[in-house]
């Protein structure tokens, strides 16, 4: 049987091998001449850093004041993965106590939207004020974090062949063993689908909270860095935490991209590439 | 005809909360060992049946009675239940997907072999290692079928397993099919609205009425095992697939009166 794997054409692996090189250099061209157009317009324009800096400067900037910054990268770095960690706890946690009990779900879900609806800008200042600063912001991180998951785990587990939970049940199969044996590996595209979503969203939660915590805290997480760059027109200083905020989404969106494909290659439509 | 039945459905009613009427007054006795198929067009009632043989779905009239045990005796590991889809696990391997019977039942020592024996009767021994996407129509219903298997059932209950496949991959799992029920002697209830299918297959057929589900007409098929394809060509097979359909159009017609 050794016509069971698909067998990769000889010919179209250099041709593949010369598309993703173009998927990365590509990317990194634009960037590379953005930067080099920025910079010639910083000078031939003779712009002021307080209105726009160099890209030299914003990078010397980021050498020169990396001690605060880097401190102030930790801080958004941690509440933004606790609040995406709570996140996918209580998301999946709480799709899997839904699918259990229709009298929980019907009970609690209707809130979990109005959570989600609510823009979370303007939870943020009734939360600074009921909890300590650091609370309110992870509270923040976690709020627009956990609904993708919910509702994602939700329509993953509800989406279940029902021919396997047949044959499941034929097998008197636990409730146990069909959640852990079946619904859950089914979800898992969907699960991994919300999960990326609230990577991105829990560093938006986080930055929201601090910017809205703004001077009335001792925070100083690197939203806190803009907004006080700002006032302190040390615009350099702004755009160098910007430019770490910026990083900081990327990696958070490669990495849960990884893990995504790491999980789905095996097996699933969407990680699986088509030979055409 | 009375005695040693494996399963018995008396005056078997099954009506759905939306008011449709499946099957009305069913009476089926399964012998041991036998080859009987459940011929007729769809809406029949015949998948609503073989689901209530299973216990995956529960009669609103009449019993089912199971050999040698108490009413409502029914052995999981006894039976074996084919899908109309292959109905695999697709993150899981051929492998992993034979063995969830015994993993479901906590019978995980020593499936093993019992798993490598499943597939290699399906002919799929050396696929244990691939997933259900690298697989053909063809190949992921022999894993369906290893997978029924795999607990030894006495009872294998097949809801129109190859209606998917094309005729080739249907021919070449038909005549699969008969080798492995002579040579393990399962108890084979077959549903199909395949004439031609339930012919080549069946000792017995029982056609049923469509709307509500009833049994029409019994008709027994004497041809001798082993059947292959020269059979399938032959006058006698004709013959019998004519009465059939002549059988099944009778139960078209008795059904809309």
């Amino acid at each position: 049987m050794s016509d069971v794997r698909q067998a990769a054409p000889e010919e179209s692996s250099a041709g593949r091998f010369a598309h993703r090189v173009l998927r990365v250099l590509l990317p990194i061209a634009v960037l590379a001449g953005g930067i080099v157009l920025w910079d010639w317009l910083v000078h031939r324009y003779q712009i002021p850093p307080y209105v726009l800096p160099g890209p030299r400067l914003v990078f010397a900037t980021l050498i020169s004041d990396w001690d605060v910054l880097s401190t102030s990268l930790m801080v958004t770095l941690t509440i933004t993965i606790e609040g995406f960690l709570l996140a996918l706890v209580g998301g999946i946690g709480l799709a899997v106590l839904f699918s259990q009990s229709r009298l929980v779900e019907y009970s609690l879900y209707p809130y979990a939207v109005i959570l989600q609806v609510t823009p979370i800008v303007a939870i943020a200042p009734l939360l600074l004020i009921y909890l300590p600063q650091q609370g309110a912001v992870l509270a923040c991180a976690w709020l627009v974090a956990f609904f993708p998951v919910l509702a994602n785990t939700t329509l993953g587990l509800n989406s279940v062949d029902h021919h396997l939970v047949d044959l499941f049940r034929l097998y008197g199969a636990s409730r146990w063993q069909l959640l852990w044996e079946l619904k859950l590996p089914a979800a898992l595209p969907h699960i991994l689908g919300g999960v990326k979503i609230a990577g991105g969203l829990s560093l938006i939660g986080a930055v929201v909270a601090e910017i809205a915590a703004g001077a009335a805290g001792a925070g100083s997480g690197l939203a806190y860095r803009i907004s006080e760059s700002g006032y302190r027109l040390a615009i350099p200083r702004m755009f160098a935490a910007l430019l770490l905020l910026s990083i900081t989404g990327i990696v958070i969106f490669f990495v849960l991209s990884l893990v995504s494909h790491l999980l789905l290659r095996r097996w699933h439509e969407s990680a699986v590439i088509q030979e055409v | 005809m009375s005695g040693a039945f494996v399963v018995a459905l008396r005056g078997v009613g099954k009506t759905f909360s939306n008011g449709v009427v499946a099957l009305d007054r069913l009476n089926l006795d399964v012998w041991p060992g036998e080859f009987v198929s459940l011929l007729g067009p769809s809406g029949c009632g015949k998948s609503t049946a073989l689901r209530l043989i299973a216990g995956l779905s529960e009669p609103t009239r009449g019993t089912i009675e199971w050999a040698g045990a108490a009413e409502g005796a029914r052995d999981a590991g006894q039976i074996g239940f084919v899908f109309q889809e292959p109905t695999l696990m697709p993150w899981a391997t051929v492998a992993a997907n034979v063995r969830l019977p015994l993993k479901i039942k906590r019978m995980a020592d020593g499936a093993q072999p019992r798993v490598q024996a499943a597939l290699e009767r399906v002919g799929l021994a050396d696929c244990a290692g691939a997933y259900p996407r690298e697989l053909s129509g063809g190949m992921k219903m022999r894993t369906s079928i290893a997978r029924a298997l795999v607990t030894e059932p006495k009872l294998l209950l097949m809801d129109e397993p190859f209606a998917a496949l094309d005729e080739i991959t249907r021919f070449k799992l038909n005549a699969d099919l008969l080798s492995l029920w002579q040579a393990l002697g399962k108890t084979v209830v077959f549903v199909t609205h395949s004439v031609f299918e339930s012919v080549y297959l069946s000792q017995r057929i029982v056609v049923m009425t469509p709307r509500p589900g009833r049994v029409f007409t019994e008709l027994l098929i004497d041809a001798p095992y082993p059947r292959d394809e020269r059979f399938r060509t032959s006058a006698e097979y004709a013959g019998l697939c004519r009465k059939a359909s002549e059988a099944l159009a009778g139960a078209m017609t008795a059904g809309d009166a």
